[in-house]
């Protein structure tokens, strides 16, 4: 928890060799920290800063930008409920309701067991199947309270563990890019500006 | 011929600048300028919050927005994002205009509390004016608005006020752009954007203070100002800051007869604005309860000093002087110090020294500089000279620390310009990072890394590490560097455990290979570069001449000059510690602090006849007088302070010295009637013109140019006669474009510079080390010239170099002392919002070097010198080369002095552990 362990230190490496500036590879390594710990900690923060050469604050400032990089912990699966306008005349408020009194937890907050954080979200570019949620960025269009009662308790049990990793992982395989590929590599490389690292 | 020459020159002219109208006016801009530049120059006044004339532009804000009709009609847009084009119109009044603006104001104003009743920005505010002068008098909105934390603490020094941002991004440039310690940046963008550190990082920048002035409103609050003032209270004068010999321009604003703020000018050839925090809030010790306002006296054979009369205490030091002048003879008669005043306070002690006590010895220096004589006689660069060289050569301590701006200019010339920067230094410093190469010698051994790289004869074999550390290929490197173009050495000393001679000795090889180099002493005390010019140190007479070839020239003013050469600061401590000082003169010196040989100094302030100290705290060496005269600081006196480029700026008085404290200058004529003499000064300006009159280096500076605008940005005095023959002052007329004076300074340094080579007999470099005045005939050497009866000023040149490198001992680590920006000098130590910012004495040990001893960072260590022994924390430090030991300098406690051996080559030390090896602090690994 918190500094990114060395498997993933190494894999940090390679993704900065892809990029001519080694600062482009914030926000894959924000993706990595959250994929070890479900969230980005401080400590992981501070120690993307270190890899890139850049100050915490740096990585601070970009990473939360971006809402889907949880800067608390939060629980294994969480749970996104739209209640934009498509889903809101659709039903919902209705099915964020419904799962706030399944899971006892209001929007915003996780489950005592850790299992599941609620939120309500802005659209989520599905309108043409509200009303919708998310588990994890994985959508599930459509749906009913009753197909959500069977989801949350799918989850829970582990029975969709192959649909839905936990939170933090963008996808089970992951791309290599071929080194010839990457940018920051041989004379077609960018110039390195002075006083700039790469 | 002449003709078409004048016509293609008049075209070129035409093409130089772009025709813009501005509100219906033609105005001529330069090409690429901004509109709200090429506006402003010409009267008209863009009101803006983000754009800022030494950053780059961001057109964050909107609130410069204008009409501007490129000739695809009429737009609004941002003046600060917009470059001058030939045939643009610009309308900064027309009806949509002033529409945007209303709305650009209107916006800014939803979130901002309006709290001006209580914020230090108001009366000063340009929210405040600009929606006066350009906003819409009532807003529509009626909602709530955001609310953060009132003023939270970003650094010890600076707190912020979130709810008065206006997100213009100013700050945050600065501490990335201009400083390069990005500790503070938008986050939470989006609705709730704010300006915050890292949890638990703070903005702990060495140049804080800068974003409080540039702050548009009151969200960036300075610790030490903050409900101090109302703007409209203040009463200010134009000065130049003196707590470094950078010699920033400022404003000095006081209330109620209480210094509250120092403001950074902006100068082209100087500090761009910026000041150094350590600069900006050391007036804090100015208004201190510890300041002496009255003379103390110490009775014969008393304990303690008592408070005495002005007559009292100067019968008392005439008395204590006479003595010692009649029982053991004016030689034995010392004046250590003078760095820290005026070039007034220093000439008028130069003269006193010089005529009434008849002594050669003195030193503005503390043994912690270079010889005075390569300090004023090597071909001098400026700042700007400096950063426009094709190469820089640091051999000298740590800029960042010593003198912060010069900092800033010289990684403004790096990163934005493309400078190269060589460092030679025995640790890594601030300026490492920027450093195209930077090679690590052993203490002691900067000579022979020097004489690899630039003497070409020297050829460096494949196994050879030049100065013990670098390796063949990386001095090669290196070497290619220096050879690439100008080249200008920024020239000090790296570390205070070891003499100045091998620094001195790599000048002369230097010069010897490179004689177009040029140099820019790194030397710290405010005043130093000025106090030499004025004669503080031994052979040498005001105006940058040797004793001996201005004798004739001065002794028709003065009266009596002494016979021969004195001794240097630590010749001067050598023999008081000998007993052979009947009466020692501390102005403004702390030997026991300063030196660094603090048990010599001890010795010496036991060992001295009489001592007379001129001080405005006690320190822990004028505690030790038989009389003390409280002096006037900073701020409470007029008259000129001189930089490390030999700039002369003025500074003014701004508030009453505490009780009965006066100037230097005016202790040092009250002394002189006292001893039955008269300097002949009644006033700075009496000095003033005296200095223009007698010292060469000086001639043509006089209070009428300081006082003219050209003496705004400072006059570099050594250049005044040598314009005169080319037909006039050099100009330092304020330009826009700094690069381009830049270019102009050097060309003109350089030519000085090959004029100089070739003089004249060599002065012996190693005389200021002398314990005893050498031979008069056979140093202090100089020009032979004179210009009108006047001797010229010396040149430097380099001497034969002392010896080799010091046999090395494997069991030792070597010790290297340098200063930090807080450390316990006077005054940081008496400003409360700087004091604990001193980052104490801790040794810096490579991590190699520490292992063996089984213990990591924190453990309590034993050093141990041939001198002394001290126990510090010790700290793992890879930036620490291997074999040496690094510890900062003159911070409280015991430290550095107390290890130091002045007449060794390096400083030895052994280190042993004193507690359980503590768990080496920091991140654990990742398991
Ligand atoms: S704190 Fe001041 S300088 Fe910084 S962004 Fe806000 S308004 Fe601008
Ligand atoms: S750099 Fe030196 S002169 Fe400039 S503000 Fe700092 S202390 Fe003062
Ligand atoms: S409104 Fe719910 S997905 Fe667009
Ligand atoms: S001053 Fe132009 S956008 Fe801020």
């Amino acid at each position: 928890m918190g500094r990114l362990t060395s498997e993933n230190v190494e894999l940090a490496r390679e993704i900065i060799d892809r990029y001519p500036r080694s600062r482009s590879a914030l926000i894959p390594l924000l993706h990595v920290a959250q994929e070890q710990d479900g969230w980005v900690s401080t400590e992981a923060m501070s120690h993307i800063a270190e890899l890139l050469g850049l100050t915490p604050v740096e990585v601070l400032g970009t990473a939360s930008f971006y809402g889907m990089f949880k800067r608390e912990p939060v629980g294994r699966y969480v749970v996104s409920v739209c209640t934009n306008i498509s889903c809101l005349l659709l039903g919902g408020e209705e099915l964020l309701e419904h799962c706030e009194a399944r899971l006892g937890v209001k929007a915003g907050a996780t489950t005592p067991d850790g299992v599941f954080t609620l939120e309500d979200v802005e659209c989520i570019a599905a309108c043409t199947d509200a009303p919708c949620l998310q588990v994890n960025y994985r959508f599930f269009l459509n749906i009913t309270h009753d197909e959500v009662d069977r989801l949350l308790d799918d989850l829970r049990a582990g029975r969709r563990d192959e649909e839905v990793p936990p939170h933090g992982t963008l996808t089970r395989v992951r791309p290599r890019v071929p080194a010839e590929r990457w940018s920051g590599h041989g004379a077609e490389g960018l110039p390195v500006l002075p006083g700039q690292s790469r | 011929m002449a003709e078409a020459d004048q016509k293609e020159k008049e075209e070129e002219k035409e093409k130089t600048t772009v025709t813009v109208t501005l509100d219906g006016q033609d105005i001529e801009a330069e090409p690429g300028e901004l509109v709200i530049a090429a506006a402003e120059r010409h009267g008209t006044y863009i009101p803006r919050f983000c754009y800022h004339p030494r950053m780059r532009e961001v057109g964050m804000c909107r609130m410069c927005i204008v009409e501007i009709d490129s000739g695809r009609g009429p737009a609004l847009q941002p003046a600060c994002m917009a470059p001058v084009a030939d045939g643009m119109k610009v309308d900064t009044e027309s009806a949509r205009t002033k529409k945007a603006q209303d709305g650009v104001l209107e916006f800014l104003l939803i979130n901002h509390p309006l709290d001006c009743p209580v914020c230090d920005k108001g009366g000063e505010c340009p929210l405040q004016d600009q929606t006066l002068a350009f906003g819409p008098g009532e807003s529509r909105f009626v909602e709530e608005k955001r609310h953060f934390e009132k003023p939270i603490p970003i650094s010890d020094l600076v707190y912020l006020d979130r709810e008065r941002c206006v997100l213009c991004d100013r700050c945050t440039r600065f501490a990335d752009e201009v400083a390069g310690d990005p500790l503070i940046s938008f986050i939470d963008r989006g609705n709730h954007t704010q300006v915050n550190t890292f949890p638990d990082d703070p903005f702990a920048s060495y140049f804080s203070g800068n974003t409080v002035q540039i702050c548009p409103v009151g969200a960036l609050l300075a610790r030490p100002y903050r409900f101090r003032a109302r703007p409209w209270d203040l009463d200010q004068v134009e000065s130049t800051c003196t707590a470094c010999s950078v010699g920033c321009r400022i404003a000095v604003q006081s209330s109620s007869n209480r210094l509250v703020r120092k403001l950074g000018v902006d100068v082209d050839p100087v500090n761009w604005g910026w000041l150094c925090d350590k600069g900006r809030f050391d007036f804090e010790a100015v208004g201190s309860d510890d300041r002496l306002g009255a003379p103390l006296v110490r009775a014969p054979g008393a304990e303690d000093l008592a408070e005495a009369s002005w007559s009292q205490a100067l019968a008392a030091a005439a008395e204590g002087i006479t003595r010692a002048r009649i029982r053991r003879g004016p030689e034995s008669i010392a004046v250590l110090g003078g760095a820290r005043g005026t070039n007034e306070d220093a000439y008028a002690w130069s003269k006193l020294a010089r005529t009434l006590l008849g002594t050669d010895s003195v030193d503005a220096q503390m043994g912690d500089g270079l010889p005075a004589e390569a300090v004023v006689g090597l071909p001098r660069a400026t700042i700007d000279a400096a950063c426009a060289a094709d190469t820089i050569l640091l051999l000298g301590p740590d800029v960042k620390e010593e003198l912060p701006v010069l900092y800033l200019r010289l990684r403004e010339a790096v990163v934005e310009r493309g400078a190269t920067l060589v460092e030679l230094s025995p640790v890594e410093t601030g300026m490492t990072r920027y450093a195209e190469a930077s090679l690590r010698y052993r203490p002691g051994e900067v000579t022979e890394l020097v004489r690899a790289l630039v003497d070409e004869s020297a050829a460096v074999g494949d196994s050879e590490r030049p100065g013990g550390l670098a390796p063949a290929s990386a001095v090669r490197e290196a070497a290619a560097l220096l050879r690439r173009g100008s080249l200008v050495c920024l020239l000090g000393r790296p570390s205070l455990a070891e003499p100045a001679q091998p620094v001195v000795d790599a000048a002369g090889v230097l010069l010897d290979a490179l004689p177009e180099t040029t140099f820019l002493p790194v030397l710290r005390r405010g005043n130093v570069a000025g106090a030499l010019d004025m004669g503080l140190a031994p052979g040498l007479l005001p105006g940058r001449i040797g004793l001996d070839q201005g004798r004739p020239w001065l002794a028709r003013e003065w009266e009596a000059l002494p016979g021969g050469r004195g001794l240097d600061a630590q010749g001067i401590i050598t023999a008081a510690a000998e007993g052979r000082v009947g009466c020692l003169v501390l102005v403004g010196a702390d030997p026991l602090a300063d030196f660094p040989d603090r048990e010599l100094a001890r010795r010496a302030l036991a060992g001295a006849g009489f001592v007379l100290a001129v001080d405005c705290f006690l320190t822990d060496s004028s505690r030790r007088a038989d009389v003390v005269l409280p002096a006037a600081a900073f701020g409470e006196k007029s008259g000129t302070t001189t930089n490390i480029e030999g700039r002369v700026s003025r500074l003014h008085q701004k508030v009453t010295a505490p009780g009965t404290a006066r100037a230097d200058w005016m202790i040092a004529a009250e002394l002189a009637f006292h001893l039955g003499g008269d300097l002949g000064f009644d006033s700075v300006d009496t000095i003033w013109d005296e200095i223009e009159r007698l010292a060469p280096s000086h001639q043509g500076l006089t209070r009428a140019r300081l006082a003219s605008p050209e003496g705004f940005d400072g006059i570099v005095a050594g250049t005044v006669h040598d314009a005169e023959t080319h037909g006039g002052p050099p100009s330092m007329a304020q330009t826009d474009s700094p690069g381009i004076q830049g270019a102009l300074a050097h060309t003109k340094v350089d030519t000085l510079a090959s004029s100089a080579m070739g003089t004249a007999d060599k002065p012996d470099p190693s005389s200021g080390l002398a314990m005893q005045p050498p031979d008069p005939s056979g140093g202090g050497g100089g020009g032979t010239g004179t210009v009108a009866g006047r001797p010229a000023v010396l040149r430097w040149t380099p001497g034969p170099s002392a010896g080799g490198p010091p046999p090395l001992d494997r069991y030792s680590l070597r010790l290297v002392t340098s200063r930090r920006l807080y450390d316990d000098g006077t005054f940081v130590h008496h400003s409360p919002s700087l004091a604990p910012l001193a980052p104490g004495a801790r040794l810096g040990v490579n991590p190699a070097d520490l292992a063996p001893l089984g213990v990591g960072t924190g453990a309590r260590v034993q050093v141990t010198s041939g001198r002394g022994r001290v126990v510090l924390e010790a700290v793992a430090d890879p930036g620490v080369p291997q074999g040496s030991v690094a510890l900062a300098w003159n911070q409280p406690g015991p430290g550095a002095a107390d290890l130091i051996d002045v007449t060794l080559a390096v400083t030895e030390v052994r280190l042993e552990t004193l507690s359980v090896p503590a768990p080496t602090s920091g991140r654990g690994s990742d398991a």
